[in-house]
């Protein structure tokens, strides 16, 4: 019992050092040594697989420790940093680095619970040419003043069963003359969940009259009048889709499911590797295919930040500097591993690198490269919640 | 010594959880001076009651805190009238403890493929007895009364209550009262209902209460089974806790209060209920009627108990199959293809979490075991019932654990205490030593004093005949009440997330970790790897007393 | 052994205001006092107080005595008094002899030697590894006895020892009990109910209402 106690009191007092951003020489010295715990999700044995193999290499060459601290919901380790800033604790953070964007990035950057700015200090920053492409700048809308780092790109793809759909619906109109010819093979994850809340807002980009007030604040137009199409909409699609409506799924985990078990045979994901990553795993039929919406789908990036009180801030961007590299970008892009789009571009990369991308074979189930060229840019974060709160106000309760 | 562990108890566990509780509280009233609020108000609570669907939330609910346990209880209880003794009886008990040891979300998951449209008893019919070439459209899981939340229930509890009335019965005296009753005409199910029913309630009430306070308050098998538009109240409160929008923290905190006051008030409504139930007993009783309902007991009793087992079986059957399963479509009874690759690309490193979660459960275990009998022991020295602050230690219970392991978080952190092995002991602590105490505070106070007194006539000093007397008597409810606290502590995921900040991995945070892929077969594969742990415990709770008491019969009925 | 004395002095116990008891009495080695009453009139009360066990619930008076020595403030396990209830009680989880040797003082040598010569006293002869739930009525009460009279108590407490048997060994048995009390010279208080057991007590009689 002693013993127990005084286990709980022994707390590391060795505070951070505060990274020298002025010079990347030095930087990777303090950075030498150190433990960097990450916090990503742990849901994916592919992307665990390749952060052992990232958490070798950095150990090779920066002599740090990156230990992936998995977790099930972002929304846990935000909960641990309001914790620790309650707590007063300023310096001893427990998390060193966290995979992020959109909403969550937004709510800790307004609540000063981030540290920055580092991101443009990384000497491989300059690959993603931010100059050329805005979103590696931008989250959400969000300008990220350098306060994360881009890793991955991910896109909404719909999958369909090819074997018994022949005419996938090629917009968000033609989704709705669709599922009146084909009752209660479509359905949608209910929001607040990110997978539905990110439908709502692809069906409002395209049928609101004018997309460009949704890249402003909420507040700043009438929410009424933007979104009427899209309730109209919803009503007259919720009969015809699966259980008439009256159940909508949690996430993307059961649209798939309801794919395998052949109850459905329309879907839609986040990650453009769904369709190829649930034929592997047993989950989908071999004839599923995917494809990106005629006028495009929305697109973005995910990234790489620092709290607040991050113990090991030095290692923690050196660790995001090594995953922007080419080589891990590439080997991040390679099915057996994450199986994600790399955030590089191809014309910063010298040929010996871009040969490493080349490597990574498509599968026939993903969409083609061409599809996930046609990209829409995320609204501004506001309006993900004003949405959110006006469905669930809407439809929440039968 | 007593006296000071009795005050440790108290000291280190009830003040953090009071403390944990009141600051997981304060947003609710507006107070949060992290998200900038740093005055009170009510309009938490006013955003509260305007949530859409909030009075059907809570209705769900209360009926799921009320009627799981009546049901799942009942069907226990006649089912050890109908049984006790039979052939059918040996093989229930076997069958406990897998059932139990099941961890609460993969029950419900393989229920759910269980009686889903394109479920296993789908399957089975189809296409030839029903015509279905395509799942039916039918909403069986998630409907909107919470039927099949409340079946899940239902079928995860019962292996619980029939545990605890199992490891209580030998202090009812029921072969010999049945015995009695039955020399006086009374038929044998009738027998059983009549003198032993009463007694071996009073026994098994605590567990009761926390079934109570687990159904009124579940979250995993509510995302699972339960209604979604609106879900019920703890599910919300997950999800706004989880929201991006930290404004949604308030609403969490006014929300996880209202929630503690429903589980409150469904034990409440479930004492009246008591208090009814008594009534009709004693009127019952009073009736001298020694046969009309035989039939309908026994039936009820014979088949209800064991019917509902056998859905639960065959969750645990349908998990396994999808463990081995490669692609599987409707109407296919069995999988097209079988494979090994979601057990080997899971259980590579196992070793790490497997150390961590034996070493947690063990030594949470053995604290509070240790602590629990010190506890009782000394309030049957001082021959005082367990003081106000004891109930305290049931909070954790109580409050929703998102929402109350924030406190905790902050509360350690303030303390500047390491997220650290130490640590999330402590917090695993927090929630084994509840549920040991009420496996085993009743059967403690219910052992007849007279033992000790023999003791002590012949000699014996407290501490003799607490180690020679009391703990051999009460080793079957004492083996059990470590299982489950055993089993508690390997199924936690929360407190072992949150405390180590993520950092301390064991079984069910590796397992909760990848089913978060939503991935059927990776559920399945590590639902059985969380199944088997608590398993060994639960048999070696049966089986250690029957085989250090083989030669001692008087020990199948402790006096 | 030499005989002991047993002195009640001034013993009042209460419950709830209400008095149950009253009672000063010596009992000297060898002697049974009976006391006698219908249930609820206190008679156990009076055992478990001397014994060291009555609840706190009760309020009680006076002192009890044996050879001089107060035993009023004793833990139970320092009184060295003897009890027997209605039923044996042997511990289940124990064999015969474990029940025995449970008694005998830690001081003692040769306990295998006790155990076995004071089992064939009461003709058990060999019985050391019996579960005692296998013994008869009889037999077990035989060995309750002998477990009590091994632990080398300074009085004896019956609790209506002999309640649960039929009237044949009832008889049997209580003549057995009383001799050899009366043989080693232990002070005895017998709670009874039962006219002969009374009788054959041979002593004085208290009957409370």
């Amino acid at each position: 019992m002693c013993l127990f106690i005084s286990g709980l009191c022994l707390s590391n007092t060795s505070g951070a050092i505060e990274p020298d951003l002025s010079n990347w020489q030095t930087l990777e010295k303090q950075a030498s040594g150190q433990t960097v715990y990450f916090n990503a999700w742990g849901g994916e044995t592919r992307i665990n697989r390749y952060l052992v193999w990232a958490s070798k290499r950095v150990k090779t060459l920066y002599n740090i420790d990156l230990r992936h601290v998995k977790i099930t919901d972002t929304a846990q380790a935000v909960s641990r940093i309001i914790a620790e800033k309650q707590a007063g604790n300023s310096e001893r953070g427990a998390i060193d680095l966290l995979w992020i964007n959109g909403e969550n990035f937004s709510a800790l950057k307004q609540n000063a619970l981030l540290y920055g700015p580092w991101a443009e200090v990384q000497p491989n920053f300059s690959l993603v040419d931010a100059d050329r492409f805005p979103e590696m700048r931008e989250d959400f809308t969000i300008a990220t003043e350098g306060f994360e780092s881009p890793w991955t790109r991910s896109q909404l793809v719909f999958y369909y069963d090819s074997d018994v759909v022949t005419n996938a619906p090629g917009s968000i109109k033609e989704l709705l003359q669709w599922a009146q010819d084909h009752p209660s093979e479509f359905t949608y994850p209910r929001p607040p969940s990110f997978l539905g809340s990110t439908f709502l807002k692809q069906a409002l980009l395209e049928l609101a009259q004018s997309s460009e007030p949704l890249y402003r604040h909420v507040e700043e137009s009438d929410f009424a009048l933007v979104t009427a199409p899209l309730w109209k909409y919803l009503d007259a699609l919720h009969p015809h889709l699966l259980r008439s409506g009256r159940y909508f799924p949690l996430g993307s985990a059961d649209l798939r499911r309801f794919m395998g078990d052949g109850e459905t045979s329309l879907a839609f994901s986040f990650n453009p590797n769904e369709a190829s990553l649930g034929i592997l795993n047993g989950e989908l039929p071999e004839s599923v295919r995917s494809y990106v919406l005629d006028g495009g789908t929305l697109d973005n990036v995910s990234f790489l930040a620092i709290p607040f009180n991050a113990q090991h801030k030095a290692a923690a961007i050196v660790v995001s500097n090594f995953l922007l590299s080419a080589e891990a970008q590439a080997r991040g892009s390679n099915q057996e591993y994450m199986g994600s789009t790399s955030v590089l571009s191809m014309q910063k990369l010298s040929s010996e690198f871009q040969q490493l991308f080349l490597g990574t074979a498509k599968n026939l189930a993903a969409a083609s490269a061409e599809d996930l060229d046609r990209k829409i840019l995320e609204p501004h974060p506001s309006w993900t919640t004003a949405l959110e709160r006006a469905w669930i106000q809407r439809y929440g309760a039968r | 010594m007593l006296r000071w562990i009795s005050f440790a108890v108290i000291f280190l566990l009830a003040a953090p959880v009071l403390i944990g509780t009141l600051i997981a509280g304060l947003p609710a009233f507006g107070y949060f001076p992290t998200l900038g609020s740093e005055s009170f108000s009510l309009a938490p609570w006013q955003d509260l009651f305007e949530v859409p669907g909030l009075l059907k939330s809570i209705g769900i609910s209360l009926m799921a805190g009320l009627l799981t346990p009546l049901i799942a209880l009942t069907l226990v209880f006649l089912f050890l009238a109908s049984a006790s003794g039979s052939r059918l009886d040996k093989w229930i008990r076997r069958l406990v403890s897998p059932l139990l040891s099941l961890p609460h979300a993969a029950a419900a998951f393989g229920l759910a493929f269980l009686i889903a449209p394109s479920g296993l008893l789908s399957r089975l019919i189809s296409p030839e007895l029903s015509g279905w070439e395509r799942p039916p459209d039918l909403l069986i899981v998630n409907d909107g009364w919470g039927l099949s939340l409340l079946l899940g229930l239902i079928a995860k509890e019962i292996p619980f209550l029939l545990l605890m009335s199992m490891a209580a019965l030998p202090q009812t005296n029921s072969v010999e009262r049945v015995t009695m009753a039955r020399s006086l005409g009374y038929r044998p199910t009738i027998a059983w209902l009549k003198t032993v029913a009463p007694g071996l309630y009073a026994l098994v009430r605590l567990p009761v209460f926390a079934v109570i306070v687990f159904a009124s308050a579940t979250v995993d098998v509510a995302l699972i089974l339960g209604p979604t538009l609106p879900p019920t109240l703890s599910v919300m409160i997950l999800n706004w806790f989880n929201d991006p929008d930290l404004s949604y923290r308030f609403l969490a905190a006014a929300a996880a209060l209202l929630q503690l006051c429903i589980s409150l008030s469904a034990i409440g409504c479930w004492i009246a209920l008591e208090k009814f139930s008594s009534l009709l007993w004693k009127i019952w009783i009073n009736t001298g009627d020694r046969s009309t309902l035989e039939p309908l007991c026994f039936i009820a009793g014979r088949f209800g108990m064991p019917a509902v087992l056998l859905l639960t079986a065959g969750s645990l059957m349908a998990l396994v199959l999808n463990s081995f399963a490669g692609f599987w479509r409707f109407p296919d009874l069995l999988p097209s293809s079988w494979t090994l690759r979601h057990w080997s690309g899971s259980i590579a490193e196992l070793a790490t979490p497997l150390a961590n979660t034996l070493i947690i459960g063990i030594v949470a275990t053995s604290l509070a075991i240790a602590l629990v009998l010190s506890a009782l022991e000394y309030e049957r020295r001082r021959g005082l019932k367990m003081s106000m602050a004891m109930w305290l230690l049931y909070l954790p219970l109580l409050v929703p654990q998102v929402v109350f392991l924030f406190g905790i978080v902050v509360f350690a952190e303030s303390l500047q205490l390491q997220a650290n092995l130490p640590l999330v002991i402590f917090g695993h602590l927090l929630f084994v030593l509840p549920y040991v105490f009420l496996s085993l505070s009743e059967a403690y106070r219910h052992l007849d004093p007279r033992w000790s007194q023999i003791a002590a006539t012949l000699g014996a000093s407290s501490t003799k005949s607490f180690w020679r007397i009391r703990i051999p008597l009460l080793l079957a409810p004492s083996l059990t009440a470590i299982a489950i606290g055993m089993a508690i502590s390997i199924s936690l995921f929360l407190p072992t997330q949150l405390l180590g900040a993520g950092r301390i991995t064991t079984i069910t945070t590796e397992a909760i970790a990848l089913s978060s892929s939503g991935s059927r077969n990776l559920i399945a594969v590590w639902s059985v790897v969380q199944l088997l742990l608590p398993m060994l415990g639960f048999i070696a709770a049966l089986f250690i007393p029957r085989l250090l008491w083989r030669n001692r019969a008087g020990m199948k009925e402790i006096q | 052994m030499s005989p002991h004395l047993l002195k009640l002095q001034n013993i009042k116990i209460a419950i709830e205001g209400k008095s149950l008891l009253d009672i000063d009495c010596e009992i000297s080695g060898g002697e049974i006092y009976t006391v006698m009453g219908p249930s609820g009139s206190g008679k156990s009360s009076l055992l478990s107080f001397i014994a060291g066990f009555l609840s706190p619930a009760f309020t009680t008076q006076g002192e009890v005595f044996i050879d001089g020595k107060n035993l009023t403030h004793l833990p139970a396990e320092k009184r060295k008094v003897g009890l027997l209830f209605q039923d044996p009680l042997l511990f289940p989880h124990l064999s015969v002899a474990g029940n025995l040797r449970f008694g005998i003082s830690q001081k003692r040598n040769n306990k295998d030697e006790l155990i076995s010569s004071g089992l064939s006293d009461i003709g058990l002869a060999g019985f050391e590894d019996r579960d005692p739930h296998t013994l008869s009525g009889g037999q077990k009460s035989r060995v309750a006895l002998l477990r009590l009279l091994l632990s080398e108590p300074n009085a004896v407490l019956l609790d209506e020892p002999f309640n649960k048997l039929d009237s044949h060994l009832r008889r049997e048995l209580r003549a057995q009990v009383f001799d050899t009390l009366r043989a080693t010279g232990l002070p005895t208080i017998l709670v009874t109910h039962d006219h002969e057991d009374a009788e054959a007590a041979n002593g004085t009689v208290v009957v409370l209402k």
